[in-house]
């Protein structure tokens, strides 16, 4: 069965006064990540070895083979939106349910110290990628970032329970250059930190 | 003279402001510098729109300037390199900064590279660059049918090039982020920026289209010179 590109769970206008523009969101969901997806419903057209795989396997299965760079690609991207748009939430960020908080606290330090490493992981990504708050393999929280489509379920680094755009196509619209500032707009205006507590429970 | 009193000045005021003095430091203003755009903003409006142009250069290469400046800082003997050494010898800078210096030093000599060679009205290339590109593409559409394939597939940020050799010989090439054919010891006859930066207000995901235009604002002239420096064995970024 062909993969499908998910609906967002609001509407695209539903993020311009949190600081993503219904433009930026309408191209993002409805061009770029819609690319993503047809792209890699085109490889496992063509391959038979990809056919009824899921898309966890078939991340896992290309991630580091130059021969499927392309399908890497495609199936990274479509990994990545995928978690992506429900991290985010009208008139999100705010305050942070207590269990999370709690874990972010002990495994961090503190709230702050936590924002400043996850927005560091996301400023210092050069070039497009993407920053995440992961569950390592020793149950502790850490910040990651990983280039163009890959991600953290790709290179065995954890369990991804919040990941942020970093491709200039993320901001380019409502911040242009400033990347930094479209990641502090990330952590206090758009957050769902209620689903991010959920991966959390899951994870 | 003039200058070093001027410097010996600046010297002596710093003191007066010592956080102001420190900040200073921290953002060295050498020994590399923006060129200026040798054109208007406005001047590849046929492809390139004048904001665009302006928070690319006045924002985007600015930073690559800045933090290769700071980068080197610490490092008297890599600040007085030339860009293009620098960069062929990557694997010898300190480690320390020598991720720094591959994106913001690759950043640097690709957008020079890029402003150097626009602002023209586009058309053909002439003379010997276009005897070498029939000869090594077989014709100037498949040429440009290659160049534009190469730009549309980088995926993610990076840029596409043409290459060109000592002995006049073209290919092209593909490369991620900022990293260029200069830190294989390459020259760079022309490039395209194609992170999203550089497209995304006027083309928003339709890079292709982007690719497509841009070659109505390339100088060929400029171009055509930077072969002939190519097989002269003078040209750098
Ligand atoms: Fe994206
Ligand atoms: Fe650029």
């Amino acid at each position: 069965m062909a993969f499908t590109l998910p609906s967002l769970p609001y509407a695209h206008g539903a993020l311009a006064e949190s600081g993503m523009c219904q433009e930026t969101l309408e191209l993002h969901h409805g061009k770029h990540h819609q690319a993503y997806v047809t792209a890699l419903n085109g490889f496992v057209e063509k391959d038979a070895n990809l056919q009824g795989k899921s898309l966890e396997e078939i991340v896992k299965m290309s991630y580091g083979k130059p021969d499927m760079a392309g399908v890497f690609n495609n199936a990274g991207q479509h990994w990545n939106h995928n978690l992506f748009w429900p991290c985010m939430k009208p008139n999100g960020g705010g305050a942070l349910p207590g269990k999370l908080e709690a874990k972010i606290t002990s495994d961090f330090g503190s709230l702050d110290k936590f924002k400043d490493a996850f927005k560091q992981a996301g400023a210092t990504q050069f070039g497009s990628g993407w920053a995440w708050l992961v569950v390592g393999k020793d149950g502790k929280l850490a910040t990651a970032k990983t280039p163009n489509g890959s991600n953290p379920l790709a290179e065995g680094t954890g369990t991804a329970i919040l990941g942020v755009d970093v491709w200039e196509h993320s901001y380019y619209l409502d911040f242009r250059n400033r990347r930094p500032d479209y990641l502090t707009n990330f952590l206090e205006k758009l957050v769902n930190w209620e689903y991010v507590d959920s991966l959390l429970a899951k994870a | 003279m003039i200058a070093r009193r001027t410097a010996l000045l600046a010297a002596g005021a710093s003191l007066l402001i010592a956080p102001r003095a420190l900040a200073q430091a921290a953002a060295p203003s050498g020994p590399f510098t923006l060129p200026p755009l040798p054109y208007a903003a406005s001047a590849n409006e046929a492809a390139i729109d004048a904001q665009t142009m302006e928070i690319h250069h006045g924002r985007h290469h600015a930073a690559y300037v800045a933090n290769l400046n700071a980068a080197v800082a610490p490092h008297s003997q890599v600040a007085a390199m030339p860009l293009e050494q620098i960069l062929a010898r990557l694997a010898e800078m300190p480690e320390g900064v020598r991720t720094a210096i591959r994106n913001n030093g690759g950043g640097h000599a690709n957008h020079a590279m890029f402003w150097s060679i626009m602002g023209g009205r586009g058309g053909e290339p002439s003379g010997e660059l276009a005897t070498a590109i029939a000869r090594d593409f077989g014709s100037v559409a498949t040429f440009r049918e290659q160049f534009e394939r190469a730009s549309t597939t980088v995926f993610g940020s990076g840029w596409a090039f043409v290459t060109v050799t000592r002995d006049g010989t073209l290919a092209i090439a593909q490369k991620p982020n900022q990293d260029t054919p200069l830190m294989e010891g390459g020259r760079v006859l022309l490039g395209n920026d194609v992170w999203e930066h550089a497209y995304y207000l006027r083309y928003q995901n339709r890079r292709a289209d982007y690719v497509r235009n841009w070659w109505t604002v390339l100088d060929w002239e400029k171009i055509g010179a930077r072969y002939a420096s190519a097989k002269a064995g003078t040209l750098t970024i």
